[in-house]
């Protein structure tokens, strides 16, 4: 069953820069999808028009066969989703703990008495300590944000979860940690995930389904094991950039 | 002279785009204000920015508006003999002019540069998506407390810059031109008028309203980066004081039936 379908989805802004340029897509039900590509070549824009967070252009999104376009569901639509941002984007008034208490307060308004309970529970799950819960996020280290962040993501039970860059600005071993937590949150809730990078060891450890977008479309689609290998001039040669940088870092 | 033409005709179609942009973004806070969810915590905590922390610049305002008022007016009114009418020239200026006006300036300054740049900044971290992620409408969460607030705390605040005015001048009155304690303050009680001191709460309303709108709507219309966001308080504190300026006067000449 297919959750997630891009349909030759474009998006420019001000009528002249032309970001996304037919970009197409399917992502099936409990699938972990990997999305490639440099620095700049719209990315977060696409994650952001998949949230309906930026309009497109032209083409359809569709997930669970509802168009990103509708307005009249665009609650059951946005309820869907959870989204871990590039920045981490933790509200910088309140401490970690009421982050995680207003994502569950405005999302499931029923069980009031239990906000508390489950979101320190969501934060002792990605690792935190009950002792930083009453710290504001600017009290605390990127990859304690990065953790903060996540515990507000899933705190929602969402049934698709988006990772803009999640190991970005972080150092090998913590972006190590961190990918390892985001695979087992992933498998564990059993939900479709979908992660932006630009590190292909990062693509390879979550899943082995990626895409490489390039000049506004998906030049490639396949099993991350192909990628050297798959005929597509500019994925060989992204894989190879990346590796040559990995062997010189060993090197050094 | 064509070229000029050109330039004059492009400033002015971008100056009404700006109004009207403003003003739809305006209609959207007011709306957003009367719709839940309401964010209570949210706007104690404006209200205690705007209101509480405001308090000693507006108290310092308007000690030394009084107190200059009362000299100048001494020294002016000297002239004709009229010395005894320097109680009266301050309580109905202060309340009616210098108290709303001055505490509208300042907090001006100081609170709707603050909210364009909280703003602009939480755009640019991309809290304000987070905001929608969560479906939380932007304008409820941070346009609607802030615009409360600000109707609210403003008016609270001009009264207390009413009675540090007031008091200012009759410091100034009694040690150094020695005026009669008793006499001035008889003077001032007579002069005071219910009506100017209710216009001046009234106008204090509209530019708490004016201030934290053109805040927020710099701090959402900000261009992304640090600079973007540096334009955007710029911007709010020019056109928050020209906004509380041509509103004090619509507004006086709507109270004063000229
Ligand atoms: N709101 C916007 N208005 C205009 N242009 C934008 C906007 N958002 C993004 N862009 C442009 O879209 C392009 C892609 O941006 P995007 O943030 O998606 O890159 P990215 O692939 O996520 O890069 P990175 O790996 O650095 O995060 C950039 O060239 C940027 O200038
Ligand atoms: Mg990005």
């Amino acid at each position: 069953m297919s959750k997630i379908i891009f349909n030759n989805v474009h998006k420019s802004f001000n009528n002249r820069l032309s970001v996304l340029r037919g970009v197409s897509l399917t992502v099936a039900e409990g699938e972990s999808h990997i999305i490639l590509g440099q620095s700049g070549c719209g990315k977060s824009v696409l994650l952001k028009c998949l949230l309906g967070i930026i309009k497109i252009t032209s083409g359809d999104i569709l997930v669970d066969g509802i168009s990103v376009k509708d307005s009249s569901r665009s609650d059951e639509y946005m309820r869907k989703f959870s989204i871990l941002f590039q920045g981490n984007a933790l509200f910088d008034s309140m401490t970690i703990l009421e982050n995680v208490e207003f994502g569950i307060r405005q999302i499931r308004r029923n069980d009031k008495g239990r906000i508390r309970e489950v979101a320190e529970e969501k934060l002792l799950a990605v690792g935190l300590e009950r002792r930083v819960f009453n710290l504001y996020p600017a009290e605390m280290s990127g990859g304690m944000q990065k953790r903060a962040a996540l515990a507000r993501a899933i705190a929602i039970e969402p049934e698709v979860l988006l990772f803009d860059e999640p190991t970005s600005g972080l150092d090998p071993i913590t972006g190590g940690k961190i990918c390892h937590l985001l695979k087992k949150t992933v498998n564990s809730l059993g939900v479709t995930s979908l992660t932006i990078t630009h590190d292909i060891r990062v693509a390879k450890f979550l899943s082995d389904r990626a895409s490489v977008l390039h000049d506004g479309v998906l030049v490639w689609t396949g099993h991350t094991g192909d990628m050297e290998r798959c005929g597509n001039e500019f994925v060989e040669h992204f894989h190879r950039a990346s590796h040559a940088i990995s062997r010189r870092r060993v090197l050094e | 002279m064509l070229r000029s033409m050109a330039v004059l005709g492009r400033y002015t179609l971008f100056s009404l785009h700006e109004i009207g942009k403003a003003s739809i973004f305006a209609f959207n806070g007011i709306k957003n204000c009367f719709l839940p969810p309401f964010f209570f915590r949210e706007t104690l905590r404006q209200m205690m920015v705007m209101g509480f922390y405001s308090l000693p610049i507006v108290g310092l305002t308007a000690i030394f508006a009084g107190m200059v008022l009362a000299l100048q007016t001494y020294v002016g009114f000297t002239r004709f003999g009229a010395e005894s009418a320097v109680a009266s020239v301050v309580v109905i200026s202060i309340t009616r002019e210098l108290g709303p006006v001055f505490a509208g300036l300042m907090v001006a300054g100081r609170v709707s540069s603050s909210i364009a740049a909280e703003i602009g900044s939480m755009r640019v971290s991309e809290q304000i998506d987070a905001l929608r992620t969560l479906q939380v409408n932007p304008f409820g969460f941070l346009v609607a407390p802030r615009i409360i607030s600000g109707v609210c705390t403003l008016p609270l605040l001009v009264l207390v810059a009413d009675v540090i005015g007031v008091m200012g001048g009759f410091v100034v009155s009694v040690t150094l031109l020695d005026f009669s304690i008793g006499s001035y303050i008889t003077q001032t009680v007579k002069n005071m008028a219910m009506i100017d001191v209710i216009s001046g709460l009234v106008k204090a309303a509209f530019f708490g309203f004016c201030l934290s709108c053109f805040g927020c709507y710099h701090g959402f219309c900000s261009d992304l980066g640090a600079r973007g966001v540096g334009d955007a308080t710029t911007g709010a504190v020019v056109s928050s004081c020209i906004g509380i300026l041509v509103l004090n006067y619509l507004l006086t000449a709507l109270f004063f039936g000229i």
